[in-house]
């Protein structure tokens, strides 16, 4: 274990060395603060746009650290031919990948939870205060636009109000906290294709592309396939059942909107289907590299 | 390998292509920024293409108002999009069952996966309310910015600053800038002359809008053919213009209106008890004691 964490503590010292990090940080805020500048009708209280910006550019930039500190890992280890005295320790080679993976786990960690600070803080300053609660759910009226007739009113339960969160922070947290979880089948997966592809490079864009895949049309893929003919629609409904849903780990719309927390159960089952998926990759990276020659 | 040339004759060749681009660009960016000068920065680089981003914008408004509970462009494949915030719709008891069951695309679940992941998205429909209607701004804001003749930007974020958040100068200046971008629409001539009715009771300027607008429809909308007319907004102007008269005590131009309003009313029946009404108080008062 000391030998696991004595890798993932060289990987960690890694991002604050380099630059990325910082780059993607100042970035993220240096955008957000200027959105929270512009002035939309002499409103200052309007902060869900700037959640929206904020929580996006947060989970590109966690992506791009976590995917590109990740790829460069094992490759830059057998390039500088530093894999050999690491190897001969000795450590084995299941421990350099849980290593390599608890580092750029943990690295992304210490990321997200600065980004995510700063999330809370703008959020917070901005009118933090959540959505008032619903006085009269039921049959309340909502004028539906200016060529609507006035004396409408919708059906009671149609325009119930949105629920206000009882403390914003949690669903921060929790939000960080699955977004993580998704980080750890990312990391592993592309610590798994950076024993499969040749280059670094090469690697990172197959899992970017493949990652943006999943996040946009992974939870659709069922309905795409019922729309196709076979064998095409066997394909995706296999491909559907196969896939990482990262989807689920998004809450950016739980935050956005001042939804109340998902329920503990459902967390804590996503986060176990994390852990199984992020076990199922290092496994595979773990064979891969066992029968894999150490030079380039 | 010895150089072809002296450093000196490539920095000349180079100098003489720049100076070269340079006449030939010039004359282009005197053409840009003359449509920089007419339109914003986003307008120029985005080109047509910010018709999209607009509408786009104006939609992101509209999940905004369902607090994220919204079809993505799968389920609208199997349902078309329903827009609550421009109100489309004709009647408004019908409205509510129609605006429900078109937000119900959902649907059961198909797998333990669908059924699972429901956890993690918004799958209860409501709405923005207590003054949170402030969040669709910003979009609506830009979606105006991108294309600034599409006019039921203005007119839905008018309504919704004037009605909602008590905005009213707000909503009056940003009418006035549809307006000077679109002076020939009478949908937000109509909107411009309820926020002076409503919100300022200033009924001669109201009044001057509606009679305007009223126009304006027969100028754009006379030349269409019967069923591709925009009757509703027809109906909407002279119907007001009707209730205007009819407090200012000008029954037989109301009564003229509201004969101009059955003809767009896919509900006659109503107005003609109104008509009748009308008719019945012009006659008493007309009549010598």
């Amino acid at each position: 274990m000391n030998r696991v964490l004595a890798i993932a503590g060289v990987v960690i010292r890694e991002l604050y060395r380099r630059k990325d990090f910082y780059v993607l940080f100042v970035l993220t805020a240096l955008i957000t603060l200027l959105l929270g500048a512009v002035n939309f009708f002499n409103d200052p209280k309007i902060v869900r746009y700037l959640k929206e910006v904020c929580l996006l550019l947060i989970w590109i930039s966690a992506v791009v650290i976590a995917v590109t500190t990740t790829a460069r890992q094992i490759p830059s280890e057998k390039e500088n031919r530093t894999i050999f005295p690491l190897l001969a320790k000795p450590v084995t080679r299941w421990e350099v990948i849980l290593g390599k993976f608890a580092g750029c786990w943990l690295a992304a960690g210490i990321a997200l939870l600065v980004f995510y600070l700063f999330f809370a803080v703008i959020s917070e300053s901005r009118g933090g205060e959540g959505t008032p609660a619903p006085k009269a759910a039921a049959a309340t009226q909502v004028a539906p636009g200016p060529q609507a007739h006035d004396d409408h009113a919708h059906e009671p339960g149609c325009c119930n109000h949105a629920p206000a969160s009882p403390n914003p922070w949690l669903v921060y947290l929790q939000g960080a906290w699955l977004h993580w979880m998704m980080l750890a089948v990312v990391i592993a997966m592309v610590l798994f294709g950076s024993l499969i592809f040749a280059a670094p490079s090469s690697n990172a864009t197959i899992m970017f592309i493949v990652i943006g895949g999943i996040l946009l049309l992974g939870e659709h893929l069922n309905k795409v396939a019922l729309r196709q003919t076979e064998p095409v629609q066997t394909i995706l409904q296999i491909l559907y059942f196969a896939i990482p849903h990262l989807e689920w780990f998004d809450l950016r719309d739980f935050i956005i909107y001042d939804h109340p927390p998902v329920a503990f159960g459902p967390c804590a089952l996503a986060t176990a289907y994390a852990a199984a998926y992020a076990l199922l990759l290092l496994v595979a990276a773990w064979l891969v590299f066992r029968r894999k020659g150490l030079t380039t | 390998m010895k150089p072809v040339a002296s450093p000196w004759a490539w920095l000349a060749l180079l100098a003489t292509a720049v100076f070269s681009i340079g006449c030939t660009l010039h004359p282009r960016t005197a053409a840009w920024r003359e449509r920089a000068a007419s339109g914003s920065i986003l307008q120029v680089v985005l080109g047509e293409g910010r018709r999209l981003f607009a509408n786009h914008f104006f939609v992101r408004a509209d999940v905004y108002f369902h607090s994220g509970y919204y079809p993505s462009i799968f389920d609208q494949a199997q349902k078309p999009a329903p827009t609550a915030i421009s109100g489309t719709h004709e009647r408004s008891q019908d409205h509510a069952q129609e605006h429900e069951r078109q937000m119900a695309f959902l649907g059961p679940p198909r797998d333990w996966i669908e059924r699972f992941g429901r956890h993690f998205r918004v799958t209860e429909h409501t709405h923005l309310a207590h003054g949170e209607e402030r969040e669709m701004m910003p979009w609506l804001r830009l979606s105006a910015e991108l294309d600034p003749q599409r006019v039921e930007t203005y007119t839905v974020a008018a309504y919704w600053l004037r009605t909602r958040l008590g905005k009213v100068a707000e909503a009056r200046d940003f009418l006035r800038e549809g307006l000077r971008n679109n002076p020939d629409s009478y949908e937000i001539l109509f909107e411009l002359g309820r926020l002076y009715f409503e919100n300022d009771h200033d009924v001669v300027r109201a009044r001057n809008l509606w009679e305007l607008a009223l126009r304006r429809w027969s100028e754009r909308e006379g030349r269409k053919q019967p069923g591709e007319q925009d009757l509703f907004s027809l109906e909407q102007i002279a119907v007001r213009l009707a209730r205007l008269e009819e407090t200012e005590g000008n029954l037989a131009r109301a009564i003229q209106l509201l004969e101009l309003a059955r003809r767009a009313s896919p509900a006659p029946a109503a107005l003609d008890a109104q008509i009748a009404e009308l008719r019945a108080k012009l006659s008493e008062t007309s009549t010598p004691r």
